[in-house]
């Protein structure tokens, strides 16, 4: 059984207008979405700007309200949950984009990573020192950080305080959003490494949610491409990348730069056919509104979202 | 000397911090050619902006120390009147984030009849504002007559960089600085950025700063690479030569840090230590060998400095000559286990 | 944007309402009522009471509120038992010397205040900038009432420049050349005085509003475009900051308000602060409770107005 199931999720937001500041539409920002990870995998989310991929993300944890659709975590419907079960929220925890604003810099770290130990285990004073202190070995910072405050670390090792924080309730689901985005090549390695050590050590899931397509191949086992609320194609990673079907990933992944200088002609070449083939047959991939079909299956692990042929 | 659009020698800029001047570019040297793509890679605070806005003069409170000559003439001591006839003109910047980068309250076509209006002040309104449109049609804008009479929040970032790049190209400069300029964008806008900025760099046989820190961007873009790293040049070379042949540790542990995207890898290489801080930059020896530990301390020079060590290829300091990864080391002592850096 | 002040107008009716109501039982909270300042206090009680149940004293608050309120829609706010007149008829006049008195302050607040604060924000951190910041600490340290006696004792009654009491000399024509200009002599010292002291703010604000735009990143832009500093300055600083300050517009009326209080006190400038503070010594219920939903209703306009200058000047609210 999948640790987490999303069957048909729509996360709606009104727009708000007129006179009297009513309701007149509505942003379909997350419109029938569904898939679902295995224990141990790591699942990526991509999408550019406005795909509705971070909005996902948050109606999982509970951050955004779900408008319809069932979210299934270790068996039980977390959109269902009447009192917000505690036991079930907390082992789903979140890593967030930018690691200078996501921490409060007014808390020590030992604030930081104390504070769900604090609002979901009832630890002694020295049982919770140790627990940080562990945590923050764990991620690698010198046990004598624990009092410092967030403004004296670098990038990176914010990045890993944030992780400490989402690990400190030995969470089974991580979503990371973006998380390493906002850090420079050579500390996006580190914190890259890093997740993949953790998640062997603690049989951690991931959800990944990012727009660069180089990290999501480098971490992900399974990806699904969202455009406009809605999923395009969704496989495995060669399915992805060595096979994609629908022509908007294939101008997704086209559009990544390569690092070998010498494949620059080929690859100019490439994205010129598949940017006429995307103009030509546009409107076989999309609906009257641009927006992607449901998803139809072409292989056993291979989603691709078509029109239903007649 | 005539195909050499741009020249630096031995630049120097420093800012003040607590009355203590602190170099962020430090002895950097470089030369940009007609219709030559330069791209400078680097790691934030490796100065690669501070370079830029120091051709510019944008600075606000800095001192510029060496020279830059342009088109032959130093353009270091210039007094900023005269500095005033070449930015905008022959020599145009575009940024990072085109919505910080555009005034909010001016329309587009307002914004880009300014910058021809500066530099050609004998055009009719009639003619700036024909100009404004034949602008916004060669970056590629659909309906340039709507977009001109548009604000800035009105448009979609891949928009909005091009509204910047109408503005940079608009009295045809010889010299084009991008800052970062797809980092805010999405992949499919980058591409079509980059490749618009290529176009006119043909078209009009333009020189390119490129700073970017995206090594993928410099494999597409550049003709030649100078790679920074804490003020300093440490390599440069074609861009071939330094994909395939890098030879400064940082240009190598820089390159095997990033997720390759035909192999997959399982482990990422990691620099050990962080980007020290302006006030607290090594001046002496070697800059790179407090991350690199392993390798000795008589492999660096005392004064490195940038050396052409093959044709046209140049490296700063001899710690290349010996230097290795630890996990290669690792593998070959015990074998095929895992390294946990 | 026609939508967003519409919109705004709306709001602003219940806030106007909730005003009114809570005006109105502060004045029911006072001591005494409408009948108690008007006839001889040695009257039967129970007389009295047949009065007040005649006048509707003791219908229940909410019957009270809506006579009120209906009366003072059709422009019956009340007598005045000091001056035995309707309040409307006293107020009435009193506004235009408020008024007059209010635009000229404002007209000084902002000739003070632009030039200081441009200059301030864009030379920052030197010495003029310093004096100039000096000045504003100075005037947001000292209070109101005493700065303008001290401008009253010296410009009023030690030099003599200027007349030290009233609106206008007794004995002009109304209308006449003379009798504006008196008018005009009679108000300036006031405002003066007043926009000394309450410029100071819109210095800070212009000051603050300048140094944050000079480091925005289309000022580099404009820079890297080849524009001269002056341009730099005019043509992409100024508007900016300015921006901000048109919108504070209608804030500074509230300010004023309260400002009018005491210059007119200080003063004895017979307009809406004076009035005010005369009633409130003299218990002059229906005037204070009129006066004060009056200035309330002000400050309400006035941030509607800020709302509606700046949807007018900003883009990015006018077009969506």
């Amino acid at each position: 059984m999948a640790l987490l199931e999303v069957k048909d999720l729509k996360v709606h937001f009104p727009i708000r207008g007129g006179i009297l500041n009513r309701k007149i539409d509505e942003i379909k920002a997350v419109d029938g979405v569904s898939f679902s990870i295995e224990q141990g995998k790591t699942y990526g989310l991509v999408g550019e700007s406005g795909s509705g991929k971070t909005t996902t993300g948050r109606a999982i944890i509970g951050l955004n309200h779900v408008t319809s659709g069932n979210i299934r975590f270790s068996g039980v419907d977390l959109t269902n949950l009447k009192s917000n079960r505690r036991d079930i929220r907390k082992e789903i925890q979140m890593i967030f984009q930018d690691p200078y604003s996501s921490l409060n810099p007014k808390k020590s770290v030992f604030d930081i990573v104390a504070e769900p130990l604090r609002n979901f285990e009832r630890l002694s004073k020295v049982e919770e020192r140790k627990r940080v202190q562990e945590l923050l070995e764990h991620v690698g910072l010198s046990p004598e950080s624990i009092f410092k405050y967030p403004h004296q670390f670098s990038g990176g090792q914010r990045q890993r305080i944030g992780i400490a924080r989402a690990i400190a309730l030995k969470p089974k689901l991580i979503i990371a959003d973006e998380p390493v985005s906002a850090l420079d090549v050579s500390v996006q390695a580190q914190v890259l490494n890093f997740l993949k050590d953790i998640q062997k050590d603690l049989n951690l899931t991931y959800l990944f949610i990012s727009h660069d397509l180089g990290i999501v191949k480098h971490m992900c086992d399974e990806i699904g491409i969202m455009y406009k609320g809605r999923y395009v194609e969704e496989g495995s990673r060669d399915d992805i990348f060595y096979n994609p079907q629908h022509i908007y990933t294939k101008r997704l992944i086209a559009a990544i730069p390569d690092i070998d200088p010498f494949k620059r002609q080929k690859l100019q070449e490439w994205r010129d056919e598949v940017e006429k083939e995307y103009k030509k047959h546009y409107d076989d991939y999309f609906d009257h509104e641009g927006l992607a079909y449901g998803l139809r299956s072409i292989s056993n692990t291979h989603l691709v979202a078509l029109p239903q042929k007649g | 000397m005539s195909n050499n659009l741009l020249e630096i020698k031995n630049l120097k800029t420093s800012f003040r911090i607590k009355d203590h001047y602190y170099a962020a570019v430090d002895d950097v040297s470089l030369s940009v050619n007609k219709n030559e793509t330069m791209a400078i890679v680097g790691e934030s605070g490796s100065g690669k902006s501070a370079l830029a806005f120091s051709i510019m003069r944008l600075h606000n409170r800095a001192k510029i120390e060496g020279n830059i000559y342009f088109n032959g003439q130093d353009i270091v001591p210039l007094p900023i009147a005269k500095l005033n006839k070449l930015r905008g003109n022959d020599m145009a910047m575009i940024f990072q984030d085109p919505l910080t980068a555009l005034n909010p309250l001016m329309t587009v076509g307002e914004q880009i009849g300014e910058a021809l209006l500066l530099h050609n002040k004998e055009l009719t309104k009639q003619e700036r504002q024909d100009q404004v449109i034949h602008l916004l049609k060669q970056v590629g804008i659909p309906r340039p007559e709507y977009t001109c009479e548009q604000y800035p929040h009105q448009l979609s970032g891949g928009m909005r960089q091009r509204v910047m790049i109408a503005i940079a190209i608009s009295n045809k400069p010889k010299l084009l600085i991008a800052d970062e300029p797809t980092t805010a964008l999405d992949v499919t806008i980058q591409a079509q950025i980059l490749r618009l900025i290529n176009d006119l760099k043909d078209k009009m046989d333009t020189g390119i700063i490129l700073i970017t820190h995206d090594l993928g961007v410099v494999a597409e873009m550049a003709d030649r690479v100078a790679v920074m790293y804490a003020g300093q040049v440490v390599e440069v070379a074609n861009v071939q030569t330094l994909f395939k042949k890098p030879l400064h540790p940082y240009t190598r542990s820089l390159l095997n840090s990033i997720p390759n995207t035909d192999q997959v890898n399982d482990k990422l290489h990691v620099i050990q230590g962080i980007v020290p801080s302006l006030q607290n930059l090594p001046r002496e020896g070697c800059r790179f060998a407090a991350r690199i530990p392993w390798v000795e301390r008589t492999a660096h020079e005392s004064d490195p400095k940038l050396r052409e060590v093959a044709p046209d290829h140049f490296v700063r300091c001899t710690c290349y000559q010996h230097f290795y990864f630890p996990e290669e080391r690792y593998k070959e002592v015990f074998g095929n286990g895992t390294f946990r850096s | 944007m026609w939508k967003f002040i519409v919109r705004r107008l709306l709001i602003t009716m219940p806030q106007i309402i909730l005003l009114s109501v809570l005006v109105f039982i502060m004045a029911q909270m006072m001591p005494g009522d409408a009948l108690s300042g008007l006839i001889d206090p040695n009257i039967d009680p129970a007389a009295m009471e047949e009065q007040r149940e005649k006048l509707g004293l003791n219908d229940p608050w909410y019957e009270q509120y809506a006579d009120w309120i209906t009366a003072a829609l059709q422009g019956d706010l009340g007598q005045s038992f000091r001056f035995k007149m309707p309040v409307e008829e006293l107020i009435s006049q009193r506004l235009v010397n408020t008024f007059w008195l209010s635009l000229v302050t404002l007209i000084f607040t902002y000739i003070i205040a632009i030039p200081l604060g441009i200059i301030s924000g864009r030379y920052n951190d030197t010495l003029r900038d310093q004096l100039i910041s000096g000045y504003t600490y100075i005037g947001f340290a000292t209070p109101l009432f005493i700065f303008a006696l001290v401008m009253l004792w010296l410009f009023g009654y030690t030099l003599g420049w200027f007349p030290t009491g009233g609106s206008v000399e007794p004995g002009l024509d109304p209308g006449s050349f003379a009798y504006i200009m008196s008018k005009f002599n009679h108000l300036l010292l006031p405002a003066i005085s007043m926009a000394l002291i309450t410029t100071v703010n819109t210095v800070q604000y212009l000051r603050s509003e300048i140094i944050d735009t000079k480091q925005k990143d289309f000022i580099i832009t404009a820079r890297a475009k080849g524009a001269p500093e002056s341009r730099v300055y005019n043509k992409h600083i100024l508007r900016n900051s300015l921006l901000p300050i048109a919108a504070y517009f209608g804030f500074e009326i509230t300010g004023l308000i309260g400002g009018t209080v005491f210059i007119e006190t200080i003063y004895s400038y017979p307009g809406m602060g004076l009035l005010f503070m005369e009633s409130v010594l003299q218990r002059d219920y229906s005037v204070v409770t009129s006066v004060v939903l009056l200035f309330g209703i002000a400050s309400v306009l006035g941030a509607l107005l800020s709302d509606i200058i700046l949807s007018l000047v900003d883009p990015r609210i006018r077009i969506k």
